[in-house]
């Protein structure tokens, strides 16, 4: 039997509108990652700090004698600076082949020939990687915070300190915004997903390690910019109105992270083409 | 949304002139494919692939207007690409995906709520012929079974046209017969009007009413295949002992037509009235022999041919 006698209907049922298509490839993105056990090991390996923070929080509000424990802004500042480390890990694996891996399998001309634009095409790959580190930095610091007011038995805490929520939600937003755009954009440069990767470590660790060695040979602490770690920890240190170790101005900093953001958004619009839907 | 907007089921474009940089992919291009099976024929480089790009939108043309299915696609491309298929020449997947998951997924990017999604792509796996394989992941596919995915990704949204680049490549005959035979099936009972690029001649002859030949970025003759296979005169094969390029030469000479292989064989259109007769005239008066002589019926492999020919200088 010939195969066209399986027969073909019309669709006739509904249609969304555009503008859709960003939420359509994160949600493909975030439950395609979600299969992997080694990728779930690693999320939940990325909580074990919260919770050596929850115990403390609970002895500090619990025991008079581990009053040490008694939480300040300063603890939730740096629970998301250690949380880098994940962030690290996280954007490394869900990101290097958001981009890189539909450009190996050609995927790009597939995207591209459907009704959505390269923006929305960018905000979902985005998407899909900031959901997963906001899993792991300010879902977990918000709910650190709940802890607090249920150990103590007060909002005390929280009405003592209102600028520590939003200045959770900038600091988070700047750390998972600053991971997902380099990563994206780097994941955009190759058809490799491990080549990804490798820019992406070295941008980070092996930039980090020069700032540092230029920084102790010539004495200047300008240098710290090579590394976009340490320009957002100087951003994160006015966020949460405590300095930081660095000697780089506030605006240098943030005028250096707003430098790396468009380089990115450069770099995506000249690799995420249209013109390259057809081979 | 239900399906709405211009219901024109026509491709036009308008003194098209898409441009690289300094270099001109399409000049000044005016064409019309009429609802139906449409054949996109061309050498390499004859700009088949920018005219694809540009109908979905996605190359701007420097001047010149371009209508798909009654949408102007500068102004409107995602209306366009909603009512669009499109089958890529290169292979395309996403990868780690099975087919029915990518299938859905592309339908999802074509607006279809995902349950729907879920339900066509399941109909439409069976009717390219992968409904046993539409769990396996397509990394596992073989190329003719990546062709068929890439024709359900295309027909997932049921589009009202389908831009299909080389269907056939690799495929074995039986799957390139199955393949011809689903184009085919697709433009005549389904109704759906496709533009079918290609260089496999026969594949056009086989599945297209229409075609469209373009060279070096211009449209070097377009129509019915019927009407631009008949166009004048009777065809005969020819093969000659002598100096064939000059026997050519001077057959053209004479007005007559004629097109050589590469296997010395040559292809003469001879006007109706002179007949055979004109043809043997030229050869004694050329010292050739005419070896073999048989009437033949004109190709559409005749018709790319004359077209090219016509717009060499």
């Amino acid at each position: 039997m010939p195969i066209h006698d399986q027969g073909y209907r019309h669709y006739t049922g509904e249609r969304a509108l555009h503008g859709r298509g960003w939420w359509v490839i994160a949600r493909a993105g975030v439950l395609d990652r979600l299969r992997e056990r080694r990728f779930l090991a690693l999320l939940l390996f990325a909580w074990s700090l919260f919770v050596v923070r929850a115990v403390q929080l609970y002895f500090g509000e619990t025991m008079a004698r581990a009053v040490f424990f008694a939480p300040t802004e300063r603890t939730f500042q740096l629970f998301l600076e250690q949380q880098r480390l994940f962030v690290f890990f996280i954007t490394v694996y869900a990101g290097a082949g958001l981009i890189a891996s539909d450009r190996q399998s050609h995927a790009l001309q597939i995207y591209l020939s459907k009704p959505i634009t390269r923006n929305e095409y960018i905000a979902g790959k985005l998407l899909t990687l900031a959901i997963f580190l906001a899993g792991v930095t300010w879902v977990p610091a918000m709910l650190l915070l709940v802890l607090q007011v249920l150990f103590s038995g007060s909002l005390e805490f929280v009405a003592g300190h209102p600028r520590l929520v939003p200045a959770m939600t900038l600091a988070s937003a700047l750390q998972v915004a600053l991971a997902a755009v380099t990563m994206v954009a780097l994941s955009s440069l190759s058809r490799s997903r491990r080549f990804a990767s490798m820019l992406y470590a070295g941008m980070v660790i092996f930039a980090a390690a020069i700032a540092r060695v230029l920084e102790a040979s010539t004495g200047q602490p300008g240098w710290a910019l090579l590394s976009p770690e340490r320009t957002l920890l100087v951003v994160n240190g006015a966020i949460f109105g405590a300095g930081s170790d660095s000697a780089v101005p506030l605006a240098v900093a943030t005028g250096a992270l707003a430098a790396l953001f468009a380089a990115c958004i450069a770099i995506l619009e000249r690799r995420v083409r249209a013109v390259d839907i057809v081979a | 949304m239900n399906r709405s907007g211009p219901s024109d089921r026509s491709v036009v474009l308008e003194h098209v002139t898409v441009r690289y940089g300094r270099h001109e992919a399409l000049r000044d291009v005016s064409a019309e494919f009429p609802p139906g099976a449409i054949g996109l024929l061309g050498p390499n480089g004859a700009g088949k692939s920018t005219l694809i790009k540009a109908l979905l939108g996605l190359l701007p043309p420097a001047s010149g207007r371009m209508r798909v299915l009654g949408y102007d696609v500068r102004e409107s491309p995602l209306a366009v690409r909603a009512r669009v298929g499109y089958m890529p020449e290169s292979d395309a997947h996403i990868p780690g995906m099975t087919a029915v998951s990518f299938v859905s997924y592309c339908g999802e990017l074509a607006g279809l709520p995902r349950a729907n999604a879920i339900q066509r792509a399941h109909e439409v796996l069976f009717y390219v012929g992968l409904g046993e394989a539409r769990y396996r992941t397509i990394e596992t596919y073989s190329t003719g079974m990546k062709q068929r995915i890439k024709l359900a990704q295309a027909l997932v949204h049921d589009p009202d046209l389908l831009f299909l680049d080389e269907p056939t490549n690799g495929m074995d005959p039986k799957g390139r017969d199955e393949m011809l035979a689903l184009v085919r099936d697709i433009a005549t009972t389904k109704a759906i009007t496709l533009i079918l690029s290609s260089h496999l001649l026969p594949d056009v002859e086989y599945a297209c009413e229409h075609v469209v030949v373009l060279h070096k970025g211009a449209v070097a003759t377009q129509g019915p295949i019927s009407a631009l296979k008949g166009a004048s005169g009777r065809l005969f094969e020819v093969r000659v002992k002598g100096d064939e390029a000059r026997f050519a030469d001077a057959l053209r000479a004479e007005g007559i037509e004629c097109h050589v292989d590469g296997g010395g064989e040559m292809r003469v259109f001879v006007p109706e009235d002179g007949g055979s007769r004109l043809l043997f005239q030229v050869a004694v008066r050329h010292g050739v022999q005419v070896r073999h002589l048989r009437a033949s019926v004109p190709s559409l492999e005749d018709v790319f041919a004359r077209a090219l020919s016509e717009e060499e200088p």
